[in-house]
């Protein structure tokens, strides 16, 4: 019960928080190895105690806390007083998640792409700091403080290497997240003003309790406040933002990218859950969300049919990805959510490999060929005199480099559109099948079918663009044969290796997500951990 | 008191939002000035407008809360400022990093073509 395991849960945000202060004090050319050393030394750091709590929320491990979920009083303050870390099922998932692509993501950067601009491995680490912030958060304007900071961070991500492409669709980016974020202030503000708690486990108990001119205000809030996570889960038509700006991010920024559309979907989860029992707005579930999921898949469709280059190709297969989940979880019953959350974390592995591997691919190909000499140019990477910085010395040729290219390329292939025999296939099957099953009336039937289709046809879409643009740029004969490093192929197939381990692994892992889904959906579990205070029949408090 | 707030923030939205849909970056900064301005008013005045209650604890007046002000909106107000401050800073950077590389200060990077 005492020492340090009880402060678990805070690591996540100290860790890096610490990491990038002190990587900003190792300045100086000569010190980039060990700022390097830091940063790959603190993301093992955060992936093992990611692992840690995950073991503990399954009780794997003897956790510091009673009952199923933790809960971790900030300065000792209890709720709803004090702003609280809720540690759970879900949000461990989602923080293994986040390392594990962390980890790939920057040691792929290590390479070349972390020296082609300034304090690139600060950021990654202040991204790292918001996106375990925002799933570990009880309480929601730490929530918006936590969404600030990812998106901050990936403001100077989006522009990492500059270049006229990315600076064009980073002043898109930052103006929609600007505007976004406004959203978010006055929705917590009318939320606070109604219920006077920003607490996510005091709204839950109070909202029921609110009279009727309160409670339209409070749905005015929520509104806002769907609309919000909305935008950054990519949602049509609040979109249109993210291919040019995923598709113009450098390849390990795109690929720790992909889960940042992942936390829009998991702060609507949470909420949906946890106003379930109130009749949560439009925005959290139902109808709505399921047809709003729906045209998502659907303008992602169109996308990647039109896609000319693969960078725009990845990009619209994560908007599909994103209309599979909110669909999922729009559609009726709580059962999809168990296949859905498998489906996230095969979509957030395989995009997070496919944009390293398309950059791999790429590379030596005009476009991003000279983007690159550009930025090295610009930034004074390529130093004749410092030969760790030449390509030539540090790139061991793996041979049968573009045998390597080819087969991860047709691996993340399989796995974003949903082909057996990889996870892909699993996770999209296990969808299609709850989503058949659980239809008891003619409106969810028509409804589960309408998933069908959609899913199909966009896998569909993927697989033309995807041999087409495969075709072009693995069987160009004037390329040269690709010289790999280890640094950059072994993240990818690490991230490949992953999903192949979930593939063969299905049956216990679907067991998780289902336990997952079926603990998040109990909201009163959840509100009981955070507030133990009992309530009486009349709904007072003691 | 309530009417002149209300008309304050409806005016700097509104200000805001049109010139949010501008097409010049500059137009759009001012723009999500002005809405920054509304929205931080917005918290502010979700905290119940008061005169003469002041947020702290003041031991001449004794604790009971109906004699202060909700501090939680103004302490939300003051970290909104201090995020808005910081992105309004990043997004002129972005914006003069624009202007340099693109030559035009249109939103998307290049002149609209002219019929």
């Amino acid at each position: 019960m005492s020492g340090w395991q009880q402060h678990l849960p805070i690591f996540p945000i100290v860790l890096p928080l610490l990491t990038a202060a002190l990587l900003l004090l190792l300045r100086g050319e000569a010190r980039r190895p060990q700022r390097a050393m830091l940063a790959v030394l603190a993301m093992l750091a955060q992936l093992a105690t990611a692992g840690v709590l995950f073991a503990m929320a399954e009780a794997r491990l003897p956790a510091p806390w009673p009952g199923e979920i933790g809960v971790y009083a900030l300065g000792g303050w209890v709720a709803p007083v004090g702003i609280v870390l809720v540690v759970d099922r879900l949000s461990t998932l989602l923080l293994l998640l986040t390392a594990t692509l962390g980890l790939a993501a920057l040691v792929y950067s290590l390479a070349r792409w972390s020296r082609v601009g300034v304090y690139y491995l600060p950021l990654f680490q202040c991204l790292m700091l918001g996106l375990n912030g925002a799933f570990l958060t009880g309480d929601l304007f730490n929530l918006f403080v936590f969404f600030e900071i990812m998106l901050t961070a990936s403001y100077g991500l989006a522009l990492h290497g500059s270049g006229l492409a990315r600076i064009r669709a980073a002043v898109h980016y930052i103006v929609i997240n600007l505007v976004a974020s406004l959203l978010f202030l006055i929705a917590a503000a009318l939320i606070y003003g109604v219920t006077g708690t920003l607490n996510m486990a005091d709204l839950a108990r109070q909202v029921p309790m609110l009279a009727a001119a309160d409670r339209a205000l409070f749905d005015t809030g929520a509104a806002l406040l769907g609309i919000v996570f909305l935008v950054k889960a990519g949602s049509w038509p609040l979109n249109f933002w993210l291919p040019a700006a995923y598709g113009a991010a450098a390849a390990p920024v795109a690929a720790i990218f992909a889960i940042l559309t992942k936390v829009g979907i998991y702060a609507l989860l949470r909420f949906e859950t946890l106003l379930h029992a109130s009749d949560a707005p439009a925005p959290f579930e139902g109808q709505w969300l399921f047809y709003c999921g729906l045209a998502t898949i659907a303008t992602g469709t169109l996308g990647v049919l039109a896609a000319q280059r693969l960078d725009r190709l990845a990009s619209f297969l994560v908007i599909i990805s994103s209309g599979a989940l909110l669909a999922a979880f729009g559609f009726n019953g709580t059962s999809l959510t168990g296949p859905a959350l498998f489906y996230l974390v095969n979509s957030v592995l395989g995009s997070g490999a496919f944009f390293l591997v398309i950059e791999l691919a790429e590379r030596d190909r005009s476009r991003a060929a000279d983007l690159l000499a550009v930025s090295f140019d610009y930034f004074g990477g390529r130093d004749p005199e410092d030969p760790r910085h030449s390509d030539e010395v540090v790139g061991v040729a793996i041979p049968l480099g573009i045998t390597f290219l080819g087969f991860s390329f047709i691996v993340c292939t399989l796995l974003l559109i949903g082909l057996p025999p990889l996870s892909g296939f699993i996770a999209k099957f296990a969808l299609l099948s709850t989503a058949v099953a659980a239809a008891p009336d003619a409106a969810n039937t028509l409804a589960a079918w309408l998933l069908v289709a959609a899913l199909l046809l966009s896998g569909l879409a993927g697989l033309i663009t995807a041999s087409r643009l495969g075709i072009r740029v693995f069987w160009d004969s004037s390329r040269k044969p690709p010289r790999l490093q280890w640094l950059e192929a072994g993240p990818v197939a690490a991230l490949m290796a992953l999903c192949i381990v979930l593939a063969m692994a299905a049956g216990p892992a679907m067991r998780y997500f289902n336990v997952a889904a079926r603990s998040l959906h109990d909201g009163r579990g959840y509100v009981e951990s955070v507030l133990p205070i009992q309530i009486d029949s009349e709904g007072q408090r003691p | 008191m309530e009417i002149v707030f209300a008309l304050a923030i409806g005016v700097l939205a509104g200000a805001g939002v049109w010139l949010l849909l501008r097409p010049r970056t500059f137009q759009v900064i001012m723009g999500l000035s002005l809405l920054s301005y509304a929205v931080n008013l917005f918290i502010f005045g979700m905290g119940r407008l008061r005169v003469g209650a002041a947020p702290m604890i003041d031991p001449a007046r004794g604790s009971n809360p109906a004699l202060y002000a909700d501090p939680l909106p103004q302490a939300l107000v003051l970290t909104a400022i201090v995020i808005g401050f910081a992105t309004t800073a990043l997004f002129l950077v972005v914006l003069l990093a624009a202007r340099g590389l693109s030559g035009t200060d249109h939103v998307d990077g290049h002149e609209p073509e002219r019929p």
